[in-house]
This record gives structure tokens, C-alpha cells and sequence, in this order.
């Protein structure tokens, strides 16, 4: 369960999350939880494994239904949207980087679904690999990548098509500590650079304190 | 050189197990295939396929149907695929049992189901022709797809979704392209199959549509036309060879795909639209494989006026009947063909365990000791060639290589088994391989340590490991020389004639008793094969329950 989670500032909520509920069969995960996120805030979901974090991620991008309540994306109700036309990004966990694809292709998918011209696309993958500290890697396989570069070529595929909101779902887990803690930088960083809005998810105190303006603490059921 | 390496078997070991099954290929494959291309190089004949066009017109319809065939087994294929990939749901894993039920039944069962499933105007029909085909592959597609499918993390279509594709975009962008390796091998196992389909073309295409193999068939036995047939053959051949090489290309490729981490990737399905889903495409994989052997029962109990046992009578009482019967087929005793399928399925099982057995030990020995890989692998292709061939082009080759002094066995009825036998030893070998290779040598070694002489250290490692695998390989063996109809057709004569040869001659024959008595055969040859296949498989789980 969330605290009852409102924005710091008074900023109009840009994302609204209200009384999701959500049990797989006989364990409740998630039991009347609420998030509100205003525009160009950064908010942590800090809790252990297994508080449902991930799965309220999985909500608000529309991956997986709710079993009650309702999310609304700039004060519309985008429940019976479909997971492609709600404008949310999500960097998974293990990056999910698509194997048969290289890294461009990768960064550019979201753009090609948004049916933007060549030249563009290759200029915004160009942009997106500087911002992530990676330029040039257009053409490596992603199959080749080290954990930490697989890390910022999945940050850049979602950040590529301006997503309205940026969930992260546990993005520095399992990296090393040194690597971990200089892409914690960098991350939090970034965000702001780019103006985005994002939901982070981690069960590390530290993380969540260095990259986000406000956190949620999500205690296990 | 040592005439023993390190704990293996002697040299003379190994070469005494390959021998049975050199001696067999050479035999009964090599030697036919060499009369065949004796008898076909003839410029006559040569002459004759060339100008032929009757036969390029039965060339493309061949490659044509199995085109289609292959096509819209993957179609078909794909949604049981993806269901049992991505779900987990009560009776799973029935499901997927249920699901390789067609595959394992005889080609003539498959033909006779759809015969009596079908409403006449079908009947020997392309359509009929291609819902058997699809019938019969499925599981191909549904086992080699769906392994694949279910190694890949759905969220990588969670992925694409978020970045924005529809989920058709998602399945052609993300799924498919990965899914790529296992496609394209299982369509080319259906392409081979639908291309070299024999006894379900015969059953259900009549005679305006003859493929490849009927041709072959026909002219071979029918028009005494030996030298074109030869030509047809030896093209077919090379085609299939040629087939299968590009088969193993694919299969190597896939191996060096993309690393992938077995997950539990199934889930429950949730709300009431997934679940419905779920439900509505099991029942319908029910319905669809169970509708056909349902007709073929109900075809067998089904006369002029309602339903009866009076087929079933008719087989099994036959005895005492059989002063009543017509005289066409007088020849005919299905019962007695029931015996005689029991019989060289014992026979051809028999051989193809000691022969395949043999084989493999011979194999992995040579594989074992640097220097003799390359034969092991010779061996392995060796044995394999049987299965690149189709049934006809065996029973053909068989025929024309011992019809003529000084091996002139035409008659010796054991020639039937033993082509059974050699299409049943690849399944054998290969269902042997992986468990021998898997035998870490240091466990002999540690049994030779501890005393053990090399065959008594062999005798307990790897004996011990042999029997499940040998029990699996029975079973199919024995599957195998059940339904075996396409080499058998050549080879079989009057009074000595197996369950598929009578099937399908009770089914070309006018009359409806008889049609019901090849239903009651057909019914009967299918029982027969699950409980063969239930038989070992139930025998080989009671010790070993890791599958």
C-alpha cells in the first residue's frame, strides 16, 4: 500500500493513479492504491520485493488490467486505451532490448511506430546516443553490450519517442556498485536534462534520495 | 596407436557394433539405390521423362500442394503455439499431448479419418488433400515453434507495445522476426512431408491427383513403366536431398541464435476476455483432432439402417465368414492382416533396436576418440540417409534391386520388415544420441578405478542409462512399421497384405460393407498405434520421470 501519495509542489497531476486494486489469484498485491505525478517531477516508489511496485508500473502502462480503479493520463481516463496509444514509456527491468535488432533499430522503434521520416529518426537515435553518453553505437549489436550500455540503450529506446511519462522499473539493479552508483548519477542527471517525467521504481533508499524530487514508500503485503 | 583408448571400447568393439549397421545401409539402401540408377540410366526412359508432360504437370502440382500445405500448417500452427507458449491453464499439457496425436498416426488412419469426415463432393479433392495435410503436421510446427516461443520473454512484446506498436505490429516487428529460426525449420519438415505424402494422397486424391509418389507408384507396379519410375525417383532424390541439407543448415543456424534463458514465461490467463480466449482455442483443438478419429469410428459402426457392430463382426469374425464373401476380395482377410502387422512390427522393432542400438554406441565410441570422429559421423549420416528418402523411392528401390538373380528375394516376405526396419533406425539412433553423448566419461572411469573391466565398467554406466531410451525408440519403431504404407506397397503380395495395405484397398473398393469393414481397420490400426507408443513411453516413465 502507497502512502496517500500527492505531488509536493502544487502542480496539476499530470499522472493520476486512484484506488488500484489488483490480486493474482488468491494474494492481493496491490489494495486500493493511489499516485498522483505533476508535470517534470521525478518520483521514487521505494519499497521491498514483492510490494507490487513493478505491477503498478505494469498498470499504468496498460501491460496488465487492474482488477478496480482507474488511471488518468492529463485528467483523462486512459483505462480503455491500449497499451500503444497511451504515451507511456517503460524501461523494463532486464532491458528487453530486441536481440534481432541492432542498436539504432532498437532506439528508432518507437519513432518508425510513430511513422517519423528517415532522416529524422537518424538524427534523434544520434541525439539520444550523445545524451546517454554513447555515440556511435548505432550499428553494434545489442547482443554485444555490456550490462551497463544495454542499461542506457534501453533509457534512450524509451526516451526516443518523448514518451508524456517515463516509468523505470528497477533500471540500476544489478549492476555492479561502481558502475551502479555513476549511472545513478548520470541518471538522475539526465532526467532532468531531458525535462522528464518519471516514476522510478527501486527498493534502494539511496537511489531513490539521489534521482527523485519525492518519494512513495510501498511497504510488502 | 593403441589399440585401446583410454577406457574406451577396443577398435574391434567398436567396429563389431558398426558392422550390423553398415552391413544393413549398405544392403538395403546403397544397393537398392544403385539398381535403381542402373536401371533408370537408359536413354529411353531418359527420353521418355524429358518429353513427358503429363509428368511436369504432376511435378508442380507435388510442389504446389505442399506449398500450400506447408503455408497453412504454419498459419494453423501458430495459434496452438502461442497458446501453449504463453499460458498455463488446466489440461495444458493434455492439450499438447492431444496435439501430437495426428502426427503419430498412420498416414493411411489420417486419410481414412478424413475419407469418412468429409462430405462426398470433397472427396478426391485438392481441399481434402490439404486439411489432411495440415491435420497430420500440425504438431510439427505447434512442438518446433512453440519450444522456441516459450524461451521468449514476453516482455519484449510488453516492449514494443509501450513504444508504441498495435499488437499485430508488435507480433510481425518482435515475435515473428525471432520466431524466425523455428519457422523456417519446421515449415521445411512439413514442406518434406506434404511433398513426399503417399498414403494420404492415395486414400483421399483418387486418381485425377497423383503427386510424385503415386506417379512413381503407379507406373512402377500399374504400367510396368520401371525405367521412367527409376528416373522419377532418383529426381526425387536429389531434390530431397538436397532438402535436407538445407534443413541441417537452418537447424545450425538456429543453435547459434540468441542466447535465451529458459523462464517460466506461462501465465494464468486473466479477466474474463483472455480466459475466454484460452477456453475457446482449447476446445477447439479438441474439436479439431477429435473430429476426424470420431468420424472414422462412426463410419466403422455406420450401415444402411443406423449403427451397428456388423463391420466389427464381419473383421473379427471373419473365419468364420469368409466362405460368404464376395470373390474380389476373396484375397483380403483384414483379421489376417492384423496378424501380419503384429508380426513385422515385432520383426522390424527386433532389428531396428539392435541395429540403431549398435549403431549408436559405435557412434559415440568414434566420437569419443579424436582421431575417428569423422567415421562417427559418417555412420550417423549413413543411418539418417533412410529418412531423407521418401517411403516409395525405399519400397522402389528395395523392389528393383532384389528382383533379379542372384538376389532374387522378391518373394521372402522378411523384405517388408526390413524396409520397415530401415526407416524405423534413424528414429532409434537419434532418440539414443543425446542420452550417450550425455554420459560423462568419468563415471566409467570411476568404475573402472574401482575394478571394472572396460565392457563390465560399459555394462554398468552406460547400459544402465540405454533403457529408457531404448524403450522410446521401441515404441516409435514399432509405430512406425504399424503404419507404414508407402515402401510396403511395393513389397507387399497376395494373403500377406498389413493393416494400411488392407485399409486402403477395403477403402478404393465399391461397396459400403466393405468401406465400413476398412473403417473398422482403420479405427483398429489407430488404438493400435496409441497403444503402442502408450505402451513404452508408460514402461519408460515409471523410471525415469524427469520428462
Amino acid at each position: 500500500m502507497a502512502d496517500s501519495a500527492v505531488p509536493s509542489g502544487h502542480a496539476p497531476a499530470i499522472l493520476s493513479a486512484r484506488g488500484i486494486c489488483i490480486a493474482f489469484g488468491p494474494r492481493t498485491v496491490l489494495d486500493d492504491v493511489s499516485l498522483d505525478v505533476a508535470e517534470g517531477e521525478i518520483v521514487a516508489l521505494l519499497g521491498p520485493s514483492g510490494s507490487g511496485k513493478s505491477t503498478l508500473l505494469r498498470i499504468i502502462t496498460g501491460l496488465l488490467r487492474a482488477d478496480r480503479g482507474t488511471v488518468e493520463l492529463d485528467g483523462r481516463s486512459i483505462d480503455d486505451l491500449p497499451t500503444h496509444r497511451r504515451n507511456i514509456g517503460l524501461v523494463f527491468q532486464d532491458e528487453q532490448l530486441f536481440p534481432h535488432r541492432t542498436v539504432a533499430q532498437n532506439i528508432e522503434f518507437g519513432l518508425r511506430m510513430q511513422r517519423r521520416p528517415r532522416t529524422d529518426r537518424t538524427r534523434r537515435v544520434a541525439e539520444l546516443l550523445a545524451v546517454v553518453g554513447l555515440p556511435g553505437f548505432e550499428d553494434r549489436r545489442v547482443t554485444d553490450l555490456s550490462g551497463g550500455e544495454a542499461k542506457r540503450i534501453a533509457l534512450a529506446r524509451t526516451l526516443a519517442p518523448a514518451p508524456r511519462i517515463v516509468l523505470l522499473d528497477e533500471p540500476l539493479t544489478g549492476l555492479d556498485r561502481e558502475l551502479h552508483d555513476q549511472l545513478t548519477v548520470e541518471l538522475a542527471r539526465l532526467l532532468r536534462e531531458t525535462h522528464t517525467t518519471a516514476v522510478l521504481v527501486t527498493h534502494d533508499r539511496d537511489e531513490a534520495a539521489a534521482i527523485a524530487d519525492r518519494v512513495v514508500r510501498m511497504e510488502g503485503r | 596407436m593403441s589399440a585401446r583408448d583410454r577406457n574406451g571400447l577396443s577398435r574391434w568393439t567398436i567396429a563389431a557394433l558398426a558392422a550390423p549397421a553398415i552391413a544393413f545401409i549398405g544392403l538395403f539402401y546403397a544397393w537398392p539405390v544403385v539398381a535403381l540408377v542402373h536401371r533408370a540410366v537408359t536413354a529411353e526412359a531418359f527420353r521418355t521423362v524429358v518429353h513427358d508432360v503429363s509428368l511436369r504437370r504432376i511435378l508442380w502440382f507435388t510442389a504446389w500442394q505442399a506449398a500450400i500445405s506447408t503455408a497453412a500448417t504454419v498459419v494453423v500452427g501458430l495459434v496452438p503455439a502461442w497458446l501453449l507458449a504463453r499460458y498455463e491453464f488446466v489440461g495444458r499439457r493434455f492439450l499438447t499431448a492431444l496435439i501430437t496425436v495426428p502426427f503419430v498416426l498412420p498416414t493411411v488412419v489420417v486419410g481414412a479419418a478424413f475419407l469418412a469426415l468429409l462430405p462426398q463432393s470433397l472427396d478426391q479433392s485438392v481441399v481434402a488433400i490439404l486439411v489432411a495435410h495440415v491435420f497430420f503436421n500440425v504438431a510439427v510446427v505447434v512442438r518446433g515453434v512453440g519450444g522456441l516461443w516459450s524461451l521468449l520473454p514476453p516482455d519484449l512484446v510488453g516492449a514494443a507495445r509501450t513504444l508504441g506498436a498495435s499488437p499485430w505490429r508488435a507480433m510481425r516487428e518482435v515475435t515473428l522476426p525471432l520466431l524466425a529460426p523455428a519457422i523456417e525449420a519446421s515449415a521445411s519438415v512439413v514442406f518434406l512431408f506434404s511433398f513426399t505424402s503417399f498414403g494420404v494422397v492415395r486414400i483421399l486424391g483418387g486418381p485425377s491427383h497423383p503427386t510424385l509418389e503415386v506417379e512413381i507408384w503407379e507406373r512402377a507396379t500399374r504400367l510396368g513403366d520401371v525405367g521412367v519410375a527409376a528416373i522419377v525417383s532418383i529426381i526425387q532424390l536429389v531434390v530431397l536431398g538436397l532438402a535436407v541439407l538445407w534443413f541441417a543448415r537452418i537447424q545450425s543456424r538456429h543453435r547459434a541464435a540468441i542466447g535465451l534463458r529458459p523462464l517460466a514465461n506461462r501465465r494464468r490467463a486473466r479477466g474474463w476476455a483472455e480466459r475466454g480466449t484460452v477456453a475457446a482455442l482449447s476446445i477447439a483443438v479438441v474439436v479439431a483432432v477429435g473430429t476426424p478419429l470420431a468420424a472414422l469410428f462412426e463410419r466403422s459402426v455406420r450401415t444402411n439402417a443406423g449403427h451397428s457392430l456388423v463391420a466389427w463382426r464381419a473383421v473379427f469374425g471373419r473365419r468364420q465368414l469368409a466362405t460368404g464373401r464376395p470373390t474380389a476380395v476373396s484375397s483380403l482377410d483384414p483379421l489376417g492382416s492384423l496378424f501380419t502387422s503384429l508380426r513385422f512390427a515385432l520383426i522390424a522393432t527386433v532389428l531396428s533396436v539392435i541395429i540403431g542400438g549398435c549403431a549408436s554406441l559405435a557412434i559415440v565410441a568414434m566420437s569419443r576418440t579424436g582421431g575417428r570422429s569423422r567415421l562417427g559421423r559418417a555412420l550417423d549420416t549413413g543411418i539418417m540417409l533412410p529418412l531423407g528418402t521418401s517411403a516409395v523411392t525405399i519400397g522402389f528401390g528395395v523392389l528393383v534391386g532384389f528382383s533379379v538373380a542372384p538376389l532374387d528375394w522378391r518373394a521372402a516376405p522378411l523384405l517388408i520388415p526390413l524396409g520397415h526396419a530401415l526407416v524405423a533406425t534413424p528414429f532409434v539412433v537419434r532418440v539414443l544420441l543425446p542420452t550417450l553423448r550425455s554420459i560423462d566419461p568419468h563415471l566409467r572411469d570411476a568404475a573402472s578405478a574401482l575394478g571394472a573391466s572396460p565392457l563390465r565398467a560399459w555394462r554398468e554406466v552406460d547400459m544402465r542409462v540405454m533403457v529408457a531410451p531404448l524403450l522410446t525408440g521401441a515404441g516409435f519403431a514399432a509405430a512406425i512399421s504399424l503404419g507404414e504404407f508407402g515402401a510396403t506397397t511395393f513389397l507387399t503380395r497376395q494373403g500377406r497384405a498389413t493393416l494400411p495395405i488392407a485399409i486402403e484397398q477395403l477403402l478404393a473398393r465399391p461397396g459400403a460393407v466393405l468401406h465400413a469393414e476398412g473403417y473398422v481397420l482403420a479405427t483398429v490400426l489407430a488404438l493400435l498405434t496409441f497403444l503402442v507408443i502408450g505402451a513404452f513411453e508408460g514402461v519408460r516413465s515409471l523410471g525415469d520421470r524427469s520428462g
